[in-house]
């Protein structure tokens, strides 16, 4: 699919800023989320650290999507939009069951399972 | 469907008649029904016989396909040829006279629907063998002869000692099973199919001596040693005694203990093709009639002295096929078939008549009370020690001139066999029959001749006995040998792969020297035996008093014993080894051992499921880099190499 890429076929516009910068802000983002799940112990905090995880994919989705002239990915991220506002409400639907239940969202303190 | 099919289709009619009916057959129907079929299979047989006089050729009928593997294909079929027809007269023969005699025999007994059901069985078997046309029927007859056999040595099955003399019988013969169906696979590898036909006319152009042959005619050989009782498979044999008078006389003599013989008889060729292997028949055949005569010379038990001759005769059959006397071996069973059938029989009748006793040192002075059965025994004992005009004279002479020009010691040994054969059954008739009573006054008070049915077949067989030989004149006589020309065509192949086959030269002088020793010998020992034994003399010691060498002899040279410390002892220490300790210990041990070690390992790896979200977490990510990693380094070395792959957009 990359082999088939046409520079220029992308617009000006887009090529002031290097296709470089758009991988770095997406690095940048995910692993601040990575970070943010690893230490973080508020189960909200948590939770919008995946989601800051998951657009950081999905700016590298779009920005590969630009340059590549290549429609794909922005229909892609259109999909995971989609799906994320549903999981979302999933997880913040269990998130609040958690917090009926043991009055904390603290996630440390949700260690039943333990071995 | 033809007459041959019905041959066996009759005892199988009967067998499953009297054996689903057993119970509700009333008892004077169960021996017309078991006679019948055994009398009609004998009318079909005596028809056929009379249309293959008409035509002689060889008739291979198919019943139906058995199973077709590719281009392997065994079909259930049956054969008719000169062999054959001999066989499936002396089975159905004999066999009809003893299922006649049983009727009078086993009279008294409970198992009298189920005795004539196993013995209709029997004979379904044996026709089975003898007919087939391939080995593979050959082998269902086989193994049903031997399980018939089993069924019937165990037949009184509420004493265990008989239950363990009907095991003994079927897994020794089990050994000899495997070896003959070795032989079979051998004989698929290497000729692709099992039918007579086929096989002989492809062996046609096998090299004499290959290898492939020998191994194929020793296997064939070890499972005619364990059914026709040679060295070392013989010591079932004497134990199958423990069956019933005429099951002795049908299946331990006359018939089932033959089928060795019919199998080397029928694969001629292959024999023919290997001198090696029928050289170790001679050799074994000599060593079982040696050690089967001298075992006799000393039992006390009319069964017993009969089942060691009927080993020593097989002997006997086996050391003609082994000097390549086919036609004086086949002879020799045909006889045997006559005059051994007629001693069992006239032993039960002597059983019969005194209350059960089998001890010959209970018996003596027989002859005035039960006459027939005595004058007909007495026929039997001449015919086996080899008295001219008798049958047993013509077949075993010829066995020995055919030895004779084979090799001289072998003759000599052979000859010693002889003497020793009628000087045992003479001392068995001696001891039976002349003296004075020595059983108990209550045994003495039931002496009495046996009913119609069992002296008719007495009659029948000892005439045989006495005539039975005419069929096979030696040549000095001058009188046609019948049935060397009518076996003549079955030898065919041996003739086409060596073209010396049959012809045994011996001049005429030597012929009736021959002939003149081994009668010189025979009557040499029947006098011998009537100087110790006759008048009532000489009766044998009981058995605490037998001492020395001759007690090892009549131990049997303990070979029972010695089997029991090479074979039993160990297979029963190896089973207990492996009952006790490898099975406990080691095994249950291993099984045992992985659920404790992954109790073990749990019990330290359930450590890392702490609960805690974040650890999870990190080690989830942890993995992630560290596959990335693993998947992108091969990759990233390279970018790193080649510094022209440009990241778009740069």
């Amino acid at each position: 699919m990359f082999q088939n890429a046409v520079m220029s076929e992308i617009p000006e516009v887009i090529k002031q800023i290097p296709l470089i910068n758009y991988v770095l802000l997406a690095t940048m983002l995910f692993i601040i989320g990575i970070v943010g799940v690893l230490i973080r112990r508020n189960a909200i905090i948590v939770f919008m650290s995946i989601e800051l995880m998951l657009n950081a994919v999905n700016v590298l989705l779009i920005a590969f999507s630009a340059y590549r002239s290549d429609p794909h990915g922005q229909v892609f991220v259109f999909f995971i939009m989609a799906v994320a506002a549903a999981e979302v409400a999933v997880g913040l639907a269990i998130i609040v069951m958690i917090y009926r239940n043991i009055r904390t969202i603290d996630i440390s303190l949700l260690d039943k399972l333990r071995g | 469907m033809s007459i041959l099919t019905l041959i066996p289709l009759f005892p199988l009619i009967g067998f499953l008649i009297n054996g689903l009916g057993f119970r509700k057959i009333p008892k004077s129907l169960v021996a017309p029904i078991g006679i019948g079929a055994s009398l009609l299979s004998f009318i079909a047989v005596v028809i056929v016989y009379l249309n293959f006089k008409e035509n002689p050729h060889v008739i291979v009928e198919q019943v139906f396909d058995w199973f077709v593997v590719g281009d392997f294909k065994v079909s259930l079929s049956f054969q008719l040829d000169q062999l054959s027809i001999i066989m499936l007269f002396i089975i159905t023969g004999v066999g009809t006279l003893i299922h006649l005699y049983s009727a009078g025999y086993m009279s008294h007994d409970e198992g009298y629907g189920k005795f004539f059901a196993y013995l209709n069985l029997f004979l379904f078997a044996m026709l089975l063998l003898v007919m087939g046309s391939n080995y593979l029927v050959m082998f269902i007859g086989w193994e049903g002869v031997g399980l018939c056999s089993y069924l019937l040595i165990g037949f009184w099955n509420k004493n265990p000692d008989y239950g363990n003399a009907a095991r003994k019988a079927f897994i020794m013969n089990r050994v000899g099973d495997l070896g003959f169906l070795i032989g079979i696979f051998l004989i698929i590898q290497n000729f692709g199919t099992l039918e007579y036909l086929e096989v002989f006319e492809k062996a046609k152009s096998f090299e004499s001596g290959s290898g492939i042959i020998v191994a194929i005619t020793v296997f064939l050989f070890v499972g005619a040693m364990g059914k026709s009782a040679q060295i070392p498979l013989f010591t079932w044999l004497p134990d199958a005694m423990a069956g019933p008078t005429p099951v002795s006389a049908l299946i331990h003599a006359a018939t089932m203990v033959t089928s060795g013989i019919y199998m080397i008889v029928r694969s001629n060729v292959l024999f023919t093709l290997a001198p090696a292997t029928l050289e170790f028949v001679a050799w074994i055949g000599l060593a079982t009639a040696l050690l089967g005569a001298t075992i006799g010379l000393f039992q006390n038990d009319i069964k017993k002295v009969l089942a060691y001759s009927t080993v020593s005769q097989l002997g006997y059959m086996f050391l003609g096929l082994g000097v390549m006397a086919y036609t004086s071996g086949f002879f020799h069973v045909i006889t045997h078939a006559f005059f051994k059938a007629l001693l069992f029989l006239g032993a039960g009748s002597v059983i019969h008549a005194m209350s059960n006793e089998q001890d010959i040192r209970r018996m003596g002075g027989l002859w005035s009370k039960i006459k027939i059965t005595a004058i007909t025994f007495l026929i039997g004992t001449i015919a086996i020690s080899g008295i001219p005009p008798f049958a047993g004279f013509f077949s075993k002479d010829e066995i020995f001139a055919h030895v004779y020009t084979h090799s001289k010691m072998m003759w000599a040994l052979a000859l010693l066999g002889s003497f020793m054969t009628a000087f045992y059954m003479f001392r068995l008739f001696f001891l039976t029959f002349t003296g004075s009573f020595r059983g108990t006054d209550d045994q003495e008070h039931h002496l009495h001749e046996s009913p119609s049915s069992m002296t008719i077949p007495l009659i029948v067989l000892a005439l045989l006995s006495i005539v039975g030989g005419f069929i096979g004149f030696p040549e000095v006589f001058h009188l046609p040998h019948s049935l060397a020309t009518f076996l003549e065509p079955v030898y065919e192949g041996s003739k086409a792969v060596l073209p010396t086959f049959g012809e045994v030269h011996l001049d005429h002088n030597t012929e009736w020297l021959l002939m003149g020793v081994s009668v010189a010998v025979a009557a040499a020992a029947i006098l011998l035996a009537y100087s110790i034994y006759g008048r009532g003399k000489g009766i044998p010691a009981e058995d605490s008093e037998i001492g020395g060498l001759k007690n090892v002899v009549y131990q049997k040279y303990y070979i029972d014993e010695i089997y029991t410390a090479i074979f039993i002892k160990p297979v029963l220490a190896l089973s207990s080894f492996l009952g006790n300790i490898f099975d406990t210990k080691i095994l249950d041990g291993l099984v045992d051992g992985v659920g404790k070690l992954v109790n073990w390992l749990s019990k330290y790896v359930r450590r890392i499921q702490t609960g805690s979200i974040a650890f999870y977490l990190f080690l989830m990510t942890f993995c992630i880099v560290l596959i990335l990693a693993f998947n992108l380094y091969p990759f990233l070395m390279e970018a790193a190499a080649k510094p022209e792959i440009q990241i778009p957009g740069k």
